[in-house]
């Protein structure tokens, strides 16, 4: 966290996560050379196709307006010294909720009903996450785990509400009406009927909210203080208490939102889940590519989408085999993980440059 | 330290740009086969090509995925095409569906079949938004004059193993472990629970879901509890997530267990997968002839044209389902046959959903 605060200048910050995604790139084409499939061949395949079409472009900006409302909620409590590792089961608990009420209230106009059902998906998610808050503030109790197992109480109470309430036994719910419609029919056209919606344009709305929010506001500074020293933020006179479940109750926010988005837009219903939903623990990664940064998380987010889908083109494409393909994938959000060496070493040779260049100009710094 | 640190980026950025122009000629030639929409009159290696977009599974689940892979595979050998006939699209996550089946859209297949219920809603929307482009759906109906439905009578086949399972068991217990539950599974848990109550209906059958078709730690957690509590065979329908439960029973089995355990496989023989150190424990495997199915499907296809809307159900009668022998012993693999030809005649019918309780 110290980390991060130490890097002001724009610059800096943004060579870390460049540097990250290069050495991943390039350790998955050694991976690829050793497997002796062609990594130019491949990526052209990832990187061109997508690109190429504006149906895959739209497919990949889609799956990156949910990473980032996951990755903004994973950062925000992260800001805060918790790692909400139940993003995804806070993301599931507010697609879940949204799609029922859109489902029980399909009369109502669709400005209404669409917003309506956002909130609900959000306010879901977010009271999800505060029990874990709660248990953390008033009890002690590690986050990491009580939210580890609420991701699964999370999933399984899902599959048995759409087997048992919102379905008859079936594994599926219905599609939610046209009132509940996330889509623009001139988005589809530009993207060739992908299923890129509103949501994209709320998660730019939502990045620059959560920027004021942190930057701008006191509670916003409450939350990182914590996040830095929580010792001497309670000596300040901030409630430790407090800040712990409003930043956890804000973190599953953005994460039910996230899921009621990618619910409501993607799919237009839920249907049983054989695990939790991937975009919890790719807004992690997100997140953590994006170092807390909101406008680095939009793009990472981005990047995330686009080598998703794009992954999705190198078997096909370039013969490299679908699990060579996520091994790739991995190895760039392992380099990513491990931004941390990275920073390590850049500082090293900043610290080094600002001894010789103080040394021999007696400079200030 | 710092023009070594400079010297890198250069290395990176030079590949990166190597690769960008790479892309840019290799695109130019490739983009002519990707113009979207007449799909039907493009194919240029062989003349007549299969897609397909797995669930979650995977291609390589060694169940309902690869047996549909594997009845493709074996399609284009029979036909006399390269291997190029023939594609698969693997499935990560449900949100996938969609791209997936885009992709294979655009790559411009004959037939492009969505494996497994899960991508209903998927082939539907995509299928409505192609009309001139045929699909197939496995193990759910979409109805569409694109859209060809393949179906199987899996209760009939998990009947068989019940009645398997019932003839072999030594300790009057027997498991089942499904995947995601729902319309599909309860095929074979009905099935199941009939064929082995129908030889005895004193015999416990614990039932249970994973909950998912891909989480062999789950599959093999579950087997842990059944084989402790006394079940002797469990018969799974769960996907990757039987390799799981095999695990389990070899594991078992190796470390010298007392009673002799035994897994009924699903979907393909899955024989292989029960070796252990003293022999096999694949006591039978419940066949779903998705690949067979496809196979028929397709080159009914290429000969008479597509028969889009229409629902078509394999059965024993069809050889569309069916069980092997495995290592059953005589007197059960006689009462299997017996059944299955009460089943063929209709004298047995095998309901699809379990009986509530």
């Amino acid at each position: 966290m110290q980390l991060i605060r130490q890097h002001k200048s724009f610059l800096s910050g943004l060579i870390v996560p460049l540097t990250s995604i290069l050495f991943g790139f390039i350790f998955g084409a050694i991976l690829m050379l050793a497997f002796g499939y062609n990594p130019i061949l491949a990526y052209q395949a990832m990187i061109v196709s997508v690109f190429q079409s504006p149906y895959f472009i739209g497919e990949a900006l889609r799956q990156a307006t949910a990473l980032t409302f996951t990755g903004l909620g994973f950062a925000l409590a992260f800001q805060a010294g918790f790692f909400n590792i139940g993003i995804a089961g806070q993301a599931l608990a507010g697609w879940v909720s949204a799609v029922w009420f859109a489902l029980a209230f399909p009369d109502l106009p669709r400005i209404v009903l669409v917003t309506l059902s956002l909130i609900i998906g959000l306010i879901i998610g977010a009271l999800w996450a505060s029990i874990a808050g709660f248990l953390r503030a008033y009890f002690g109790t590690s986050e990491v785990i009580v939210s580890i197992m609420l991701n699964y109480t999370a999933l399984q109470i899902t599959n048995y509400l759409i087997r048992n309430v919102l379905s008859e036994s079936g594994n599926s719910t219905e599609r939610v009406g046209e009132n509940a419609n996330m889509g623009f029919a001139w988005l589809s056209a530009l993207t060739q009927n992908s299923r890129l919606n509103v949501g994209f344009f709320i998660a730019i709305i939502v990045v620059i909210l959560y920027w004021v929010f942190m930057t701008k506001t006191t509670a916003g500074f409450e939350i990182r203080a914590v996040g830095l020293n929580a010792s001497a933020s309670r000596y300040a006179g901030m409630s430790a208490e407090k800040n712990i479940i409003l930043s956890m109750f804000l973190s599953g926010a953005l994460a039910g939102l996230g899921g009621a988005v990618h619910g409501l837009g993607t799919f237009g219903n839920i249907f049983t889940q054989g695990g939790l939903p991937d975009i919890g623990f790719n807004g992690i990664a997100v997140a953590l590519l994006g170092l807390g940064n909101p406008i680095g998380i939009f793009f990472s987010s981005i990047l995330f989408g686009v080598l998703n889908i794009g992954a999705g083109f190198m078997p096909n494409q370039a013969g490299v085999p679908d699990e060579m393909a996520n091994i790739v994938i991995a190895a760039i959000i392992f380099f990513v993980g491990a931004n941390y060496i990275i920073r390590y070493f850049l500082d090293k040779i900043a610290a080094k440059k600002e001894v010789t260049n103080s040394a021999s100009q007696g400079g200030d710094v | 330290m710092t023009t070594k640190l400079r010297n890198l980026f250069a290395i990176g950025a030079s590949a990166m740009l190597l690769a960008a122009c790479q892309g840019q000629d290799a695109s130019d030639t490739g983009s002519t086969g990707t113009d979207d929409n007449d799909s039907a009159d493009t194919t240029e290696t062989a003349d007549f090509t299969l897609g397909m977009v797995t669930d979650e599974g995977g291609v390589d689940d060694r169940s309902f995925n690869q047996s549909a892979w594997e009845g493709m595979q074996v399609w284009a050998e029979d036909n006399g095409y390269s291997d190029d006939a023939v594609a698969y699209f693997q499935s990560n996550d449900p949100q996938e569906f969609v791209p997936n089946l885009n992709q294979a859209v655009q790559a411009g297949f004959d037939i492009i079949y969505g494996v497994g219920f899960q991508l209903t809603d998927a082939v539907k929307d995509v299928a409505t938004a192609n009309p001139d482009q045929h699909f197939g759906i496995v193990d759910s109906v979409v109805e569409e004059d694109n859209v060809v439905s393949l179906n199987f009578r899996d209760n009939e086949a998990a009947y068989l193993v019940g009645v398997a399972a019932a003839h072999s068991t030594q300790t009057n217990k027997v498991g089942f472990i499904g995947g995601i539950a729902g319309p599909v599974i309860d095929k074979f848990e009905a099935g199941f629970v009939e064929g082995v109550k129908s030889v005895d209906p004193s015999i416990e059958v614990d039932v249970q879901y994973a909950e998912s078709f891909s989480d062999a730690a789950i599959g093999q957690q579950i087997a842990a509890g059944m084989y402790s509590a006394g079940a002797d065979i469990i018969y799974h329908a769960s996907g990757a997530v039987g390799n799981g439960v095999f695990t389990e029973a070899t594991d078992r089995m190796e470390s010298g267990s007392e009673t002799e355990l035994w897994v009924i496989g699903v979907d393909r023989d899955q024989e292989e997968l029960g070796e252990y150190d003293g022999g096999n424990l694949t006591l039978t495997s419940s066949l779903k002839g998705v690949g067979t199915a496809i196979q028929i499907a397709s080159n009914e296809t290429k000969d008479e044209g597509f028969q889009g809307g229409e629902n078509l159900i394999y059965g024993l009668a069809e050889d569309g389902v069916g069980v092997t022998e495995g290592n059953m012993s005589e007197e059960a693999w006689t009462a299997v046959q017996e059944a299955q030809e009460a089943i063929i005649n209709g004298d047995i019918e095998v309901p699809e959903a379990p009986v509530a309780e």
